[in-house]
């Protein structure tokens, strides 16, 4: 078994286990995108940066691929981390805004805008359909080819593979190309959409470092509606 | 290639997934690129899905996946050899095989491709032909160095197939 701490809680984990399920073994909540529970961590989308402190050495880690070692210090919700979250998110939109997962990501961690370059991809790299039908559907239909700023996804020689069943897996687990954001404010420019901004924690201005591990977050506030009056 | 060829192949490099990388390499010696035929025999003679040799194929640059010209011209832009003119050297080089990098001549003779840097910076701007490095190239030496390698086909020395 080894020991680490999370945020100061001790805990002992299992040799092999992840920062991300030690944390979420606590409870403790990490933003991910490019994670599933079915299949091989891969650490492409960086959203689950933590903070790994070492005395007074720091380094931010992608914890879904970092191992869980002796004595380490994890910290998942500093300043720095939100800060690193926030920026990844930026890029993300700045790359994929339709997708509904990545605005609902900026909504809930404030992300306001993009100072970035704004492209229009479909898809963000994160290869979960790669895995998903390697790993599960045991097909190898699709995978990365080229590299650099050209890698992508595709088929071999970008016809229909033999190995492909139309299983629809990839679609299934893609976070960027099927479910799209029809926000009301997703225009041609300044792909941000906000409008689902009630997915922010109402509790956030109260506990500012995220006391609360509710996931989404906004029961409370619907519970203060359904408490009745006799009782409040 | 008949596939007897492929077989020898798989089978002097060994028939696993270490050798994936070697039997690409001859193959492209043979052919000048990786044909789709043959790296569907070898995927399913070798037992790899055929989207790993794609990926492998698509990732270096040494493989090709469309047909290249006999001899590889190379410019680099690398740092070193751009600040000494190397844009000059490319602009005449695709102006002498009039294509772009990339890209074949129509008599499959030349494919010009740009690098960055090859690691010898102090001869650039530095062009690399098939195996043999031309330092301190200037624009006005290209046609003279290009003409080198015509000639050569010119005397029917033809080594394909
Ligand atoms: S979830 Fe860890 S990098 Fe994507
Ligand atoms: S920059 Fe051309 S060889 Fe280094």
């Amino acid at each position: 078994m080894i020991k680490l701490s999370i945020n100061g809680i001790e805990v002992e984990v299992e040799q092999g286990t992840t920062l991300l399920e030690a944390a979420k073994f606590l409870g403790i909540n990490i933003p991910t995108l490019c994670y599933n529970d079915g299949l091989s961590p891969y650490g492409a989308c960086r959203l689950c940066v933590v903070e790994i402190r070492d005395g007074t050495a720091s380094k931010m880690v992608s914890s879904c691929t970092y191992p869980a070692t002796e004595g380490l210090k994890v910290f998942t919700h500093t300043e720095s981390v939100l800060k690193a979250r926030k920026m990844v998110i930026e890029l993300h939109l700045a790359t994929c805004p339709g997708s509904k997962i990545i605005q609902d990501l900026a909504s809930k961690h404030g992300v306001r805008q993009v100072r970035f370059k704004q492209e229009y991809e479909d898809c963000i790299n994160c290869g979960l359909c790669v895995r998903i039908c390697e790993e599960q559907m045991m097909a190898k239909a699709i995978g990365f080819v080229g590299r650099g700023d050209k890698r992508h996804i595709t088929t071999p020689f970008d016809i229909k593979s033999d190995v492909c069943r139309l299983c629809g897996g990839c679609m299934y687990i893609c976070p960027a190309c099927q479910l799209r954001c029809h926000g009301p404010n997703v225009q041609e420019e300044g792909a941000i959409c906000n409008a689902c901004l009630n997915l922010e924690p109402p509790c956030v201005d109260y506990f500012d470092d995220q006391m609360c591990y509710m996931d989404p977050c906004v029961v409370c506030e619907q519970a203060a509606d359904r408490i009745p009056k006799s009782e409040r | 290639m008949e596939q007897t060829k492929l077989d020898e192949i798989i089978s002097a490099n060994g028939n696993n997934r270490k050798s994936i990388i070697p039997v690409l390499q001859e193959i492209q010696a043979t052919y000048n690129y990786l044909p789709k035929e043959e790296l569907q025999y070898i995927s399913e003679k070798m037992d790899i899905p055929l989207i790993e040799l794609f990926s492998i194929a698509s990732f270096y640059s040494s493989f090709s996946l469309t047909p290249r010209g006999k001899h590889l011209v190379q410019v680099c832009l690398g740092t070193a050899c751009h600040v000494r003119g190397a844009h000059r050297v490319l602009d005449e080089s695709k102006k002498r095989l009039q294509i772009e990098p990339d890209e074949t001549t129509d008599d499959q003779q030349f494919t010009l491709k740009t690098v960055n840097c090859l690691g010898a910076c102090a001869l650039g701007p530095i062009v690399v032909i098939d195996n043999d490095y031309h330092g301190n190239t200037r624009a006005q030496k290209v046609n003279a160095i290009l003409a080198q390698y015509k000639s050569v086909n010119n005397n029917g020395n033809d080594t394909t197939e």
